[in-house]
């Protein structure tokens, strides 16, 4: 069954929530991709809502161009809302 | 029910109970039997999944089972394992169907695709019998049964409208499981006592069964057998094919050679 595609699948654990990506598994088609994630991946109530996508239909970064992609956010700390002072009352910030 | 006899109509709702208690049990350990041997990874852990949801069922039915039994004869404390583990073949009343062995997939898939259809027509009259306990187990069950029935005719019209090879062997498994089908519709003496109370008729829920399994072959462009071929019978009424030893001789070894044990 090498034969069958590669799918990613995206669980959403509770209502509110978003989907987040658990892992990849084979089938032949949507179908069977939404029958075997919830079989391999639901099996401990971790979901609600699955979503599967062909892996060939995602498109990634390359690696290779990770230093131009990522690195030069390293020293922008001020992109980071951390220069205001908060007032006492605010809380859960 | 005040009566203690043997005619005790208690007894046969036990047997009744037992019957669907064993069927699910069979089958489940039957399914087990596919753990780590699927054709791959995730369909090893969805029939695994499957036989677990069935030997659930049984647990529930053998503990309803036990409690009748210990109304009856108080004092004997009957456990949900002395049923599953400590009664001969002849004892035993499940269909034939769940005991017959599991052969390649298309076979295993014929089997719960028979025998979830037939599960779930039969449950969904359970739940609205008038024994609350059979009805809540049939409500629990019903929703794991839709699955099995959903995902095995699925994988039904998957083979027969596949490949040849994969068309020539389900349709091989359909024609050789078709003689096993009979008994699910043909009510035994116990089940005839009991519907009187239960208000469920087995042979009514031929027809539903029928129509699923009719279009579901239709669909995976598979020609259905005869409705009037010869049946096999006898599972309900302890009367088995010379597979069901063997499972049980594997299933009930520890318990018989290390009575009590548990770990």
């Amino acid at each position: 069954m090498d034969s069958e595609p590669l799918w990613e699948v995206f669980i959403r654990s509770k209502q509110g929530l978003e989907h987040k990506h658990v892992g990849s598994l084979h089938a032949a088609d949507a179908k069977m991709a939404i029958e075997n994630a919830r079989d391999v991946y639901t099996r401990r109530m971790e979901g609600v809502s699955i979503w599967v996508v062909e892996s060939k239909n995602i498109f990634a970064t390359n690696p290779d161009e990770a230093e131009s992609l990522f690195d030069p956010a390293n020293d922008k700390i001020y992109r980071h809302p951390t220069f205001y002072n908060l007032p006492d009352e605010l809380k859960y910030m | 029910m005040d009566s203690k006899t043997t005619n005790n109509p208690q007894n046969d709702l036990v047997s009744f109970s037992l019957f669907l208690a064993d069927s699910s049990l069979i089958m489940g350990h039957r399914l087990s039997e596919w753990t780590g041997h699927g054709p791959m990874l995730e369909q090893d852990i969805a029939i695994s999944n499957i036989a677990l949801d069935l030997i659930g069922q049984a647990r529930n039915f053998y503990q309803y089972s036990a409690k009748l039994n210990n109304e009856i004869y108080p004092g004997k404390n009957t456990t949900e394992d002395d049923l599953a583990y400590l009664r001969d073949a002849n004892q035993f009343k499940n269909l034939l169907i769940t005991e017959l062995p599991n052969g390649d997939w298309s076979k295993t898939i014929g089997k719960i695709f028979f025998f979830s259809s037939w599960q779930f027509y039969f449950y969904q009259k359970l739940i609205s019998s008038s024994d609350d306990q059979l009805a809540a187990i049939a409500e629990k069950s019903l929703k794991e049964v839709t699955y099995h029935n959903k995902w095995s005719s699925e994988w039904v019209i998957r083979l027969g409208d596949g490949t040849k090879e994969s068309k020539k062997r389900t349709q091989n498994a359909i024609d050789d499981l078709w003689q096993y089908t009979g008994e699910l519709f043909i009510a035994t003496e116990f089940e005839i006592n009991v519907e009187k109370c239960l208000c469920i008729d087995v042979r009514a829920i031929r027809e539903d069964w029928l129509k699923k399994v009719k279009a579901v072959l239709k669909e995976a462009t598979l020609h259905f057998p005869s409705e009037e071929s010869w049946m096999q019978k006898g599972g309900k009424d302890g009367i088995h094919t010379e597979h069901l030893g063997f499972i049980l001789a594997e299933m009930q070894f520890l318990q018989r050679a290390y009575p009590g044990l548990e770990w």
